[in-house]
């Protein structure tokens, strides 16, 4: 194994020491690689979105920075510990949040952030990893599919966090921690035909629902239903939207160049409407690029969660895989006009917010799952 | 009992990996759902969505085309384009908007007690658009502002083209003028091709002929960003933008010549009245006065209500085109047409004596009839009845007419009907007739026609009223002896693009029918007496050419059956209008014209000298002789000046 550094080019050498450093970390190369690729890509465009701010992609730069420390930090913890620690973290989880409710700082018409001095914490960030960890922790001991008796707990411990960021009000990121949660429970095998009395049982409840939207949110809804009844007002984001994709083409118009982001025409263009400017300058081989990319990147995570050993991990790691793909589909969606606008940011390519330090963190607790599959097995 | 479940390690592995084969291919289809979106998005409809996005990122500036310019027959101008000077701000490069104004009102540029509007103005304005805050600036006052001008950061002086009218008053009733488009121009107006236009053409020419004038505006494409904000490059990206220059508007050439226009302007000055001189052989305006006028760069760079006002409540109405909408009585000026009549209907012997003792009277009764100044004449044929302008023996003629013939001889000279100038807004005046009595008025006992009526209608006193122009108009009938033309004040335009120059043909409109040459030649005659031995024998001294005339007094003030016109005793405004009509040279008549001159008097004294005057200016050349025919130019464009 060794002569291949001596005999090897330098291209090769460096791949193996790569190798060899990513082992050591206990880092699964393929995923690092996709993600690196995405974060990379994600620049370039933040650079052009944010009308060529250096000091945004700088910012980004060290968000990611920061989140790849929390990624190599995390993928060494032993799982055991991880499972160990879930319902502490859990409580604390709650109990941020409850402080935020209370004495919370209020940006953007939402109450959501805790000041630290250093900087703002968004206890719901760490919800989306703390519900499906608690969900898997609560169904490692217990015989799967789930029993009635554990999807009713189940569904208290995920209602409680998901209520609290709700009335926040930030239902983007309620319905995003409730997604992770339930994911849990879907891939623990809950039955088919319960999914189905729940998908029924679900669209009763946002009738119900409906009732206890902030106007805001109901507007959101309509306006998705029908964007050309408000042209200048809610519906002006998915019209300028689509208009930028649109307008794209196959080859798109050129880096730095797209007239709806440069021009401001698009708004939010270098945070929740990023996939726009993507579509815009790229063209759709951008976007299909972009979107190989996602699915690389969701897939191998999902490999790396079916290879893990215990119940625990191969749930947690299932989630976030799943949770992960999620946003993607979401993001793509609303830009593209098929869903609802809602305030889900395209994963480590839009600017902003602790969310790239979460999902970083994520694909390292998964990583620390799948590296010590075999310690588990013996 | 429930049976105990026990963990199955192998059985939830398969499991999982069950669900998650079914969450992978469920990802699959929608990363497909995805696809199909943008492939609808990005290639069937990316055209669609190009369009959008080229309309969102793109503004249309006009660009206004420059008004055609108006010259006179000789190409000289009469309106043209100048530079105006206004002061503007652009709000966001203002420090201090109080404290600027603050000293521009020390500059006296801005009134103080128009601070407050403009605060709201340039509050309510984009903060990168550009307001006006002072119009109309004079030169003294752009002086004042440059010097100063490094103290007044976000102001700058901005220069557009406005309208120019390099003689001022001279010839406004027949020019118009241009104004601020106002709510009912835009009624009529394609409101696209006056996108950055802000003068439009009121009244005379410039009303008339607007289309021709106004050109095309061009446009210049101009990048904005979502605020509306010109931009000048895109992200990185310097785009190309179109533009579109504009097309000017034609010239127009005007039959007026401003040396005639400028002697009658010179000759009526201070007096309230109208002159219209036609060319008889074609119907061209050669000078077209009502007195007093106004300034029509007034409007152009912005009347002030206080100007505004002060002109409309001006006693004697400057704004009034007396020339086309006065309507007066004509007077003794009908005498040769009521001549015609009665030769032509064969109710006279021209050559017959009639006696005149200084008054009329109708069989059966009282009524007197009275003779201008209570003159004598003594005994006269139809030749003297004429030059002499006797009013008796025109009631007699107009006695034994009767007002049917008089009315129906007389439609076909232009009374009672607008006669057509190209620049519209004439009244008709009123030829009257029963059937016009009948319908005027409401009370069965006024429909009825008197036959005193018909008496003074021979003398043009009573309902008869004619606007200027409708005399002059009759007076070129009766030079050419019958030949009818459309007055035009336009006779040529000019492309400027191409440079290429339209003729406006003359516009006939028929013919005086049934009278006999030899009748005419009688009229003709007693109107030449008029001018040599008649009423108006001062004006014809020693003119080196025969010409033709008229005098007519019509009264303002109606004299007590036994009293005596005094012209000194009664106010000025109430003293009779003043007439003249005339021809010359009278055999081969180049012009025909009416002079009014309100409460002018009588008619030789006041108007008739001015006619002389204008006369002369047109038809003599600088050595004080005739000019020979070839030496009368038609209207011509000399050098294009812009």
């Amino acid at each position: 194994m060794y002569e291949d550094l001596a005999s090897g080019s330098r291209a090769r050498r460096t791949f193996t020491g790569a190798a060899h450093l990513l082992f050591a970390l206990q880092l699964d190369g393929p995923l690092v690689a996709g993600l690196a690729l995405i974060a990379a890509f994600g620049l370039v465009v933040l650079y052009s979105a944010s009308g060529q701010s250096v000091a945004t992609v700088v910012r980004t730069a060290l968000r990611l920075l920061l989140g790849t420390v929390a990624l190599v930090l995390l993928a060494r913890v032993n799982p055991n510990f991880l499972r160990r620690a879930t319902p502490w973290l859990y409580v604390a989880g709650c109990v941020l949040l409850l402080i935020v409710a209370a004495i919370g700082h209020v940006g953007m018409g939402a109450q959501r952030w805790l000041n630290l001095g250093l900087f703002r914490f968004q206890p719901s960030e760490l919800m989306k990893l703390a519900v499906p960890m608690t969900c898997a922790w609560y169904l490692h001991d217990r015989p799967l599919p789930p029993s009635w008796r554990s999807l009713a707990m189940l569904t208290v411990l995920i209602l409680i966090p998901v209520g609290l960021v709700a009335i926040q009000p930030d239902l983007g990121t309620a319905a995003l921690i409730a997604v992770a949660g339930m994911l849990v429970i879907v891939l623990a095998g809950l039955r088919v035909r319960v999914m189905v009395a729940l998908v029924v049982l679900g669209a009763l409840a946002a009738w119900f629902g409906w009732s206890f939207m902030h106007d805001y949110q109901k507007k959101r809804v309509l306006t998705f239903l029908d964007p050309q009844t408000d042209p200048l007002g809610a519906g002006y984001h998915i019209i300028q939207s689509q208009i930028a994709i649109g307008s794209g083409g196959v080859f798109g118009k050129g880096w730095m160049n797209g007239s709806q982001a440069q021009l401001e025409f698009l708004p939010e263009r270098s945070t929740d409407f990023i996939f726009a400017v993507v579509g815009e300058e790229f063209g759709l081989l951008g976007l299909l690029l972009l979107l190989l990319l996602y699915l690389f990147v969701a897939g191998r995570a999902l490999y790396l969660a079916t290879q893990t050993q215990d119940t625990f991990a191969r749930l947690l790691a299932g989630s976030l895989a799943l949770t992960f793909f999620v946003y993607v589909i979401i993001n793509a969606g609303m830009v593209t006009g098929l869903l609802p606008v809602v305030g889900v940011p395209l994963p480590l390519v839009s600017y902003g917010g602790s969310s790239v330090v979460t999902l970083l963190a994520g694909f390292g607790i998964l990583m620390a799952l799948y590296s010590r599959r075999k310690l588990i097995g013996s | 009992m429930p049976a105990v479940r026990i963990k199955d390690q192998w059985r939830e592995q398969r499991l999982f990996d069950q669900r998650s084969l079914v969450c992978a291919a469920i990802m699959g289809l929608g990363v497909l759902g995805l696809i199909v979106r943008l492939f609808v998005l990005q290639v069937a409809r990316h055209e669609y969505y190009s369009d959008l996005s080229q309309g969102n990122r793109v503004r249309n500036e006009p660009i206004p085309a420059a008004r055609g310019l108006i010259l006179d027959r000789n190409g000289e101008v009469i309106a043209g384009n100048q530079p105006a000077y206004q002061l503007e701000m652009v709000p966001e490069e203002v420090p201090d908007l109080e404290d600027t104004l603050a000293r521009l009102v020390q500059l006296e540029l801005v009134r103080s007690e128009d601070v407050g509007e403009l605060e709201r103005t340039v509050e309510s304005s984009r903060s990168f658009d550009s307001v006006p805050i002072r119009l109309r600036m004079s030169d003294e006052d752009v002086a004042r502002f440059a010097v100063r001008r490094f103290e007044f950061q976000g102001l700058d002086i901005k220069t557009r083209q406005t309208r120019w009218y390099p003689n001022g008053e001279l010839a406004v009733h027949a020019l118009g003028y241009v104004g601020a488009i106002s709510e009912q121009d835009l009624k009529h107006i394609d409101r696209a091709a006056y996108a950055g236009t802000a003068l439009i053409g009121k009244l005379g020419v410039e009303s008339a002929f607007e289309r021709e004038l106004h050109g095309t505006n061009g446009y210049r494409e101009v990048l904005v960003n979502a605020l509306g904000r010109s931009v000048e490059r895109q992200g990185a990206f310097v785009p190309n933008l179109r533009t579109r220059s504009p097309a000017a508007g034609d010239d127009l050439l005007l039959a007026i010549d401003l040396k005639v226009q400028r002697t009658a302007e010179a000759a009526l000055a201070g007096h309230r009245g109208a002159v219209v001189a036609l060319d008889p052989n074609n119907g061209d305006v050669l000078a077209l006065v009502s007195l007093p006028g106004f300034d029509p760069t007034l409007f152009g760079r912005g009347i002030t209500a206080t100007e505004f006002g002060a002109l409309q409540a001006d006693i004697d109405r400057p704004l009034f085109n007396r020339a086309l909408r006065g309507t007066y009585p004509p007077g003794s000026t009908v005498k040769p047409v009521i001549a015609l009549a009665a030769l032509t209907y064969h109710v006279v012997d021209p050559l017959a004596h009639r006696y005149c003792a200084g008054a009329f009277h109708l069989p059966h009764s009282a009524h007197v009839f009275r003779e201008y100044h209570n003159e004598h004449h003594g005994s006269v044929d139809l030749d003297d009845a004429i030059a002499r302008s006797c009013d008796v023996y025109f009631y007699g003629l107009a006695d034994v007419l009767g007002v049917d013939r008089i009315s129906a001889f007389m439609a076909p000279f232009g009374f009672g009907k607008a006669a057509g100038i190209d620049i519209g807004g004439e009244k008709p005046g009123i030829l009257p007739s029963r059937e016009w009595k009948a319908k005027m008025f409401s009370r069965p006992a006024d429909q009825v026609w008197f036959p005193g009526e018909t008496v003074n209608f021979g003398i043009g006193q009573g309902y008869l009223n004619v606007t200027p122009l409708q005399l002059a108009h009759y007076a070129s009938i009766i030079a050419t002896r019958g030949k009818i033309w459309k007055p035009r004040l336009v006779a040529a335009y000019r492309d400027p693009r191409t440079g290429q120059i339209h003729q406006v043909p003359p516009q006939s409109d028929g013919q005086v029918t049934g009278v006999a040459p030899e009748d005419w030649q009688r009229v003709v005659h007693g109107m030449i007496g008029v001018t040599t031995r008649g009423t108006a024998a001062a004006i014809g001294y020693r003119a080196p050419y025969t010409f033709g005339g008229k005098t007519g007094t019509a009264q303002v003030f109606t004299v007590g059956q036994n009293e005596k016109y005094n012209a000194s005793k009664i106010s000025e405004r109430l003293r009779d209008h003043s007439w003249f009509i005339a021809f010359a040279p009278a055999d081969e008549p180049r012009i025909a014209l009416a002079v009014l001159q309100e409460n002018g008097g009588a008619g030789a004294s006041a108007a008739a000298p001015i006619a002389r005057k204008v006369l002369d200016a047109y038809l003599l050349g600088a050595d004080g002789k005739l000019k020979p025919p070839q030496l009368m130019k038609p209207p011509q464009l000399m050098e294009p000046r812009r």
